[in-house]
């Protein structure tokens, strides 16, 4: 699944300068990419616009090299699945039926699920290990069991990429490396994977490669270790750091100094 | 889904009985077989009038309306994303009682027995047109936190309509104004009946149909988009279709309260939140329940006619209470 954009801009009504501003980038298949850059540099733009949700004022965004605006919206989501920043529910529903909405773009209006979406469901649980959550309101859930149910509910939709936007902002260590080791697995076994974070330490351990965004425009794009410069770090996120080797991970590590 | 299968037998069979209550019981009492007889023809010709035209003409009246309330009111809930939602919150009672007061106080009503109903139904129509307009967008996009508000502001400016006749007009045009917008079903007829089904029907297998869409909604406009909905569509057909069945409601039987409040919330406490059970199914409880508020309003104070509003209030809020506590244990 291939995602890219060609002199992409997108501009808010009302906002002083674009969002987005005639970026232009490829996103391969089969890869873990992290998008990196200071709240406010466009990322959870560039995934809108990705998905055909954010509309460009300039240019376009595609997927397998068609424009994403004349994907029809069910054959999109057979495609990607995506986790945004945040959701509330407005009426009680169990983790069970929120995961089972993942199975919308594959069944008729009023169609009833069939054996094919009840094993999708039941995988999708059982890869975010979620199974014995599956009766409980998601209103009872802690904040990582939630994210869980999300990504799973994405997963339930049997795409060939999925976009994560800060799927582990406000969770702990623990429930935040066990998403990353699956979003790795998922890679490695062929999903393309899109990662907006703000992580970047443990985005240089994961990703395959990296987007750094800078208001509006691509500072940098590559591997981590051609991303993750200090004169680049320091411009973009305008505050000194230091760049070297965790010898624990064997990653590049960025420390932030005082 | 068997839980939904056994819910919706009990409530088939509950329509079914409260519609035979509501054909034998009246001024005058009728057995079942008499009412069977009178059904094929048979039998007693002022029993056969009572029952094919009148009671049964109403009872089914009562079917379409509190079907069709609490389907629209489970829809604005899903629409709005907000549980307080009822079919009227977006003013459409208020067009329609403001234009029925306005042919009462003018007199009109002496054209003819369908002016009353004409004038709501017209009323409601351009309330529903103002707020759809001030809540579209330049792209066509519906925001409904805009729609609430358009909703809630024209009802207003209604009510204020309202209020003005009732100050200009004579105590009795005053009494017969309330007396309709507290809402009954008296008006029945089988022309009555007909063309509330012409519109309730088919608008209301248009909302079924967009039980999944509906579903998603409920976790927000965006997720839905990434789920596979075509959000502005679903949002645009689930407004229109809702208000078109509250607007046939209330020009046939005025404004009752209450229906379209808690029988979606009361089934959803025994089904979940999952619309291809909870649409039908509303529509069903709420059709049982208003046939048999009628029967009560007919007869607590024979030979005079209770509102049906004080009734579907009276019955419905201590059973909502009770279910809602029962959901808390």
């Amino acid at each position: 699944m291939r995602l890219g954009t060609d002199r992409l801009t997108i501009q808010y009504a009302g906002g002083a300068r674009p969002a987005l501003d005639g970026v232009t980038l490829s996103i391969p298949s089969g890869c873990l990419t992290a998008v990196l850059g200071p709240n406010g540099s466009g990322k959870s733009t560039l995934l809108r616009a990705l998905l055909g949700v954010s509309v460009p004022s300039k240019g376009t965004a595609t997927l397998e090299e068609r424009d994403v605006r004349a994907w029809d919206r069910r054959e999109l989501a057979r495609a990607v699945g995506v986790v945004p920043q945040s959701e509330t529910v407005a009426f009680p529903i169990t983790v069970r039926e929120m995961v089972a909405m993942g199975r919308f773009p594959h069944l008729g209006p009023i169609q009833a699920e069939g054996w094919r979406d009840r094993e999708a469901v039941d995988k999708a649980l059982e890869r975010c290990d979620i199974s014995d959550l599956r009766n409980r309101q998601v209103t009872t859930l802690s904040g990582g069991e939630l994210q869980r149910v999300r990504i799973a509910r994405a997963l339930a939709q049997e795409p060939r990429a999925l976009a994560l936007d800060e799927p582990t902002a406000s969770l702990d260590l623990r429930h935040e490396m066990s998403i990353l080791r699956l979003l790795r697995n998922w890679t490695d076994g062929g999903m393309t994977v899109l990662l907006i974070t703000h992580q970047i330490n443990l985005a240089a351990r994961f990703a395959d490669r990296m987007i750094l965004l800078d208001r509006g425009h691509v500072a940098a794009e590559g591997t981590p270790s051609e991303v993750l410069r200090r004169e680049v770090l320091e411009r973009v996120y305008d505050w000194p750091v230091k760049v070297d080797e965790d010898p624990v991970t064997e990653s590049l590590r960025v420390v932030p100094l005082s | 889904m068997t839980r939904s299968r056994t819910t919706a037998a009990v409530l088939i069979l509950a329509v079914a009985a409260a519609v035979l209550l509501a054909v034998r019981f009246g001024s005058v009492a009728l057995s079942t077989g008499d009412v069977l007889d009178a059904l094929r023809g048979r039998g007693d010709p002022v029993t056969r009038d009572i029952v094919v035209g009148l009671r049964l003409p109403r009872a089914l009246l009562g079917v379409l309306v509190g079907g069709g309330l609490a389907l629209a009111g489970a829809t604005f809930q899903a629409l709005l994303r907000n549980p307080l939602a009822e079919p009227y919150i977006l003013g459409i009672s208020g067009g329609a009682a403001a234009a029925a007061v306005t042919v009462l106080a003018l007199g009109l009503v002496s054209a003819g027995s369908w002016v009353l109903p004409a004038a709501a139904f017209g009323g409601a129509l351009l309330a529903i047109f103002l707020v759809f307009r001030v809540a579209s967008a330049a792209d066509r996009s519906l925001d409904v936190r805009v729609l609430l508000l358009a909703g809630v502001v024209v009802g207003a400016f209604f009510s204020a309509t309202i209020a003005l006749w009732f100050a200009l007009s004579e105590a009795s045009t005053v009494r017969s104004a309330v007396l309709w917008m507290m809402g009954s079903l008296a008006g029945a007829d089988w022309r009555v009946v007909v063309t509330a089904a012409a519109y309730t029907l088919p608008a209301g297998f248009v909302l079924v149909a967009l039980a999944r869409p509906l579903d998603l909604l409920a976790i927000g406009e965006e997720t839905a988009t990434y789920l596979g909905a075509n959000v502005e569509q679903v949002k645009r057909i689930a407004f229109g279709m809702a208000s078109l069945i509250t607007a046939a409601g209330v020009a046939v039987a005025g404004v009752i309260g209450f229906v379209g409040l808690i029988i979606p919330h009361a089934v959803r406490l025994v089904v979940g939140s999952g619309h291809r059970a909870l649409l039908p199914l509303s529509f069903l409880a709420g059709s049982a329940f208003l046939v048999l508020a009628d029967v009560v309003a007919r007869l607590v104070i024979a030979p005079a006619e209770m509102p049906i509003g004080v009734v579907t209030a009276f019955a419905g809020v201590p059973l909502f209470l009770v279910l809602l506590r029962a959901s808390l244990r």
